[in-house]
């Protein structure tokens, strides 16, 4: 469930609207060389891959159900840029045509998911590959952990703008309470999930993860 | 949301609303959502001149009392919490029906309903009009990076392939017994996830080969992006318009 119109003040949301088409021009420069081409259908599929798996609800406990937000899992399939791209692209096409979040918090929500979520969990990917041992099972703790922590970090993105922009006479503390509270639950199953997706691929294609090291030497070219 | 299924988006039909150029649609549709967040939330009139402004064009354009209800429930959730400001937000207290509630509270849950539905209304309208090809051409037209257009475009095409592995998946998992009650049970669904993302790896390099073998050379034919004349976007952009005057005015009598 993304943000909807109303929550968050036309100003802020059109900062953060013209930060977010900022981005999303960043990442096209990045993968500039790739995208122009072969990587275009590639990006589209995974694109797919990211909405139809937030589809799916899957049981947390018992009464409550949570889904796949899916930022650190394209990072680490298909490179941070690409997978901010492709995290922009389900956000666009949810908001337009199925107007799931509003027009106006399109910026909002690219921030949180696509900023925080995607390139920001990546980077913390990036620093456990370090140090967590040099094999599959690196990659695969590094994911499940990044993307655990990606979920509430993205909340705190929403906290942030609401205290820049809220329209609501929350306290900050509730607010913060109430998304923390909520998303560091949804994490742990978004870093299980996370992890038990990549390492499904890690282990049948691992030429096909972006972000894992090739550990066996038969890599082929990646999406960047 | 929607069923996932993209065409369901769409109701086909003939009206005026059908038939303008994508792109003054989308503009207006953005502007005006951008005037809804901008009203004050005491103008109570202004929010009902624009539900009247957007449910006529929902009526003029044949939408469907039944087809704009089923979309609307997306909301859900966020009617949800925004049922819980007036107990939450702190303030003045007001007493309704021998229950204390936040008067600040009830303007907010006021302003964030209000605007979310026109803004949610907004979107259907807009999406119930235009075809999908259609939008990816008017957002072509206001400068959007074909690159992000194009990957727009092979994402909705093949939507619904995925979503039909991801569903059969599902059925062929619980024939054989398979009924999740925690997280603990996410493994087989994860592993057959992966298995999709695989499949769905493969499928965009073998649409890629076959269309490198058929002439693709990493941009799409440029079908014809059809200028729309000055008129129809004079005569699109009035309704956007006329929603900022009503902000102007909004804010002016306040």
């Amino acid at each position: 469930m993304h943000i909807p119109d109303g929550f968050i003040n036309g100003a802020t949301s059109a900062g953060f609207g013209v930060a977010a088409a900022g981005g999303v021009g960043a990442a096209l420069r990045q993968t500039g060389k790739y995208l122009s081409d072969r990587q275009v259908p590639l990006a589209g599929l995974v694109a797919a891959f990211v909405f139809a798996a937030q589809m799916f609800n899957f049981p947390v406990i018992s009464g409550m159900s949570g889904h796949l937000m899916g930022g650190v899992l394209a990072a680490v399939l298909i490179g941070p840029w690409a997978g901010f791209i492709v995290i922009a692209v389900v956000l666009l096409v949810q908001g337009i045509f199925f107007a799931d979040g509003g027009l106006t918090a399109l910026g909002l929500n690219i921030f949180n998911l696509g900023f925080i979520g995607a390139l920001g969990g990546y980077a913390i990917y990036r620093m456990l590959l370090q140090a967590l041992p040099k094999n599959e099972n690196g990659v695969i703790i590094a994911a499940g952990l990044a993307a655990g922590i990606s979920v509430p970090l993205a909340a705190l993105g929403f906290v942030v703008q609401f205290a820049i922009g809220g329209t609501v006479d929350l306290s900050m503390g509730t607010v913060l309470t109430a998304m923390l509270g909520t998303h560091i639950l949804i994490g742990i199953g978004e870093g299980l999930i996370t992890a038990m997706v990549i390492g499904a691929v890690v282990r049948s294609r691992p030429d096909l993860v972006y972000g894992a090291p090739d550990y066996t030497g038969v890599r082929t070219e990646v999406l960047a | 949301m929607a069923g996932g299924h993209v065409h369901a988006l769409y109701r086909h039909g003939d009206s005026a609303l059908h038939r303008l150029r994508p792109q003054t649609k989308i503009a207006a549709a953005f502007l005006f959502v951008f005037a809804v967040v901008a009203t004050p939330r005491e103008a109570f009139w202004a929010f009902g001149i624009y539900a009247l402004i957007l449910l006529s064009l929902a009526t003029y354009a044949g939408l469907g009392v039944k087809f704009v209800a089923i979309r609307m429930l997306v909301e859900i959730p966020f009617v949800i919490a925004a049922l819980a400001f007036p107990f939450l937000a702190g303030g003045e207290k007001v007493t309704v029906l021998g229950i204390e509630l936040s008067q600040s509270g009830l303007w907010d849950m006021w302003n964030v309903l209000a605007k979310a539905t026109l803004g949610l209304l907004t979107s259907i309208v807009l999406a119930g009009t235009t075809e999908i090809a259609n939008m990816l051409k008017g957002l072509d037209a206001l400068r959007v990076p074909r690159v992000i257009t194009a990957i727009m475009g092979f994402m909705i095409r093949y939507l619904d392939v995925v979503l039909g592995e991801f569903r059969r998946m599902r059925v062929a998992m619980r024939s054989r017994g398979y009924d999740p009650k925690w997280l603990g049970h996410a493994r087989p669904y994860a592993a057959s996830a992966g298995a999709i993302f695989i499949r769905s790896y493969e499928r965009g390099e073998r649409v890629y080969l076959a269309m490198a073998s058929r002439g693709y050379t990493g941009h799409m034919p440029q079908s014809s992006l059809e200028h729309a004349p000055a008129t129809q976007w004079l005569g699109v952009l009035i309704v956007p318009a006329f929603a900022w005057l009503v902000v102007a005015v909004a804010w002016w009598s306040l």
